[in-house]
């Protein structure tokens, strides 16, 4: 692997989200990537958790992801949604107990044999900078299995970042910010 | 509307209401204490805020305790959502033109330019703005600070960028306001900025001040940046050349994004 080239400039700071963003950052249909009657449509859900297990109420949720082919779109139109056109991002503040709901597809694997998995950003009052962290499929385990992010890290670590497929065919993930089951985030090259 | 009390709104922990300015003065003097010891003794600079950062009250229980996890960006990771003009009005960049009225205040210009790490304008991406009124009251129900709420003004704003990073938003300066961290606790004036890059690794939200603020030593979560070159990289220089005559006073603000991953990586496949 070659080394990432250093940077020139200095990233600016990140600071909090704050409490008071549910006025400015949410839009219409920001969680429907696709519509509930889309034949592919699956819900992604979860709570967000605090350090004592407490639901956090003032969190928001992005995500960003391929298309159910596995295909990264580059269209706009996700702010002011058509309902047709599918453009991989969405964003949802948490309810008033800490739950968030996408309506998406499954993304498809963006190579074969590639564990498809969705990113997933989190800000929140009190948290002092965003956190990135990935949402893997769970049903091609030999591809998890390869997967040089998840082969990287301890099993238990390793399950925090695979959603669990529910009976209806939802996914589900939860995102722990701090304790025994805290979620990995991560880091990449380049952030300083 | 009681779910949307103002109390469970800033307070995490009841008590930390009841430290008072000193103390937490106190704090934040320790931690850069240690902090400055760290880079005498050869520690490399941190320019963004501890995400541990105890005089800041709410974070106590909502920042990671394990180091971030190192990895190397893949597929969707080297690429960010397309914003454009179907998503922006031009003149969502006007916060003073939202309603019937003129917005009470100080009328201001922000400008400047979008900038990755290498020093290469992030074009066509989307900036959001927000920001409490010049009375120091946010348009949000859970802000209860007794100040007045403008009819004229929302305080949020949006932008995409132009051909070389630059951005230009008309509003009223925001006032500093009180919030429950602990005992007479207040902000410094404040715009809240969010940002997209060219790869969604570089997704950022972050806050711009004013320069001069007699706040800004008392605020944990402006000193939760421990650097002060950092911090200074959060205030914006009063510009005379965006000063406009009998209009607007002017303040530039460029921001710097994480360095793109896509080109370096693609160079790098197609050399094998």
């Amino acid at each position: 692997m070659k080394q990432a080239p250093e940077l020139k400039l200095t990233p600016t700071p990140g600071q909090t989200i704050g409490p008071f963003y549910g006025y400015a950052l949410p839009f219409e249909k920001g969680g429907e990537l696709v519509n509930q009657a889309h034949p592919a449509a699956v819900r992604l859900h979860g709570v967000v958790y605090d350090g004592n297990g407490d639901v956090i109420p003032d969190s928001l949720l992005e995500i960003w992801q391929a298309d159910e082919h596995g295909n990264v779109v580059s269209r706009d139109g996700s702010l002011v949604r058509d309902g047709y056109t599918f453009t991989g991002f969405g964003r949802v503040p948490v309810d008033n107990v800490g739950h968030y709901t996408f309506t998406t597809v499954n993304p498809g694997p963006t190579e074969a044999g590639k564990a498809p998995f969705i990113m997933l950003t989190i800000f929140a009052r009190g948290l002092l900078n965003r956190l990135f962290t990935r949402i893997y499929l769970p049903e091609d385990t030999e591809a998890l299995a390869n997967d040089p992010l998840l082969a990287s890290l301890p099993e238990e670590r390793r399950k925090t970042l695979i959603a669990t497929r529910e009976e209806d065919g939802s996914l589900r993930f939860d995102v722990h910010l701090q304790g025994e089951k805290e979620t990995v985030f991560l880091s990449y090259p380049r952030e300083s | 509307m009681s779910n949307e009390a103002f109390n469970n709104a800033h307070v995490l922990d009841p008590a930390a209401s009841q430290a008072t300015q000193e103390q937490i003065t106190g704090e934040i003097t320790d931690i850069h204490e240690a902090y400055r010891q760290e880079v005498l003794a050869g520690k490399k600079a941190e320019t963004q805020p501890r995400v541990d950062f105890a005089p800041y009250r709410s974070s106590l229980l909502r920042h990671p305790t394990k180091d971030l996890h190192h990895t190397d960006p893949e597929t969707i990771e080297l690429h960010s959502p397309a914003f454009g003009q179907r998503d922006v009005h031009v003149l969502e960049s006007d916060l003073t033109i939202q309603h019937n009225g003129e917005p009470i205040g100080e009328r201001i210009v922000v400008a400047g330019r979008v900038l990755d790490g290498d020093g290469r304008p992030v074009a066509n991406q989307l900036i959001e703005i927000w920001q409490a009124n010049a009375a120091g009251r946010y348009v949000h129900k859970r802000d209860q600070h007794p100040a007045p709420i403008d009819p004229n003004f929302t305080g949020v704003g949006r932008a995409i960028t132009g051909p070389n990073g630059e951005y230009s938003f008309t509003t009223i300066k925001p006032a500093p306001y009180p919030w429950k961290n602990h005992h007479n606790a207040w902000r410094p004036a404040h715009i809240h900025f969010s940002l997209f890059g060219t790869d969604f690794t570089q997704r950022m939200i972050t806050q711009m001040y004013f320069p001069g603020d007699p706040l800004f030593a008392l605020d944990p979560i402006y000193q939760a940046i421990t650097d002060q070159k950092a911090r200074d990289a959060l205030v914006a220089t009063y510009d005379h050349n965006l000063t406009s005559h009998e209009w607007a006073t002017g303040y530039n603000w460029d921001i710097v994004l994480t360095g793109s991953n896509r080109t370096w990586m693609e160079n790098e496949e197609e050399e094998h």
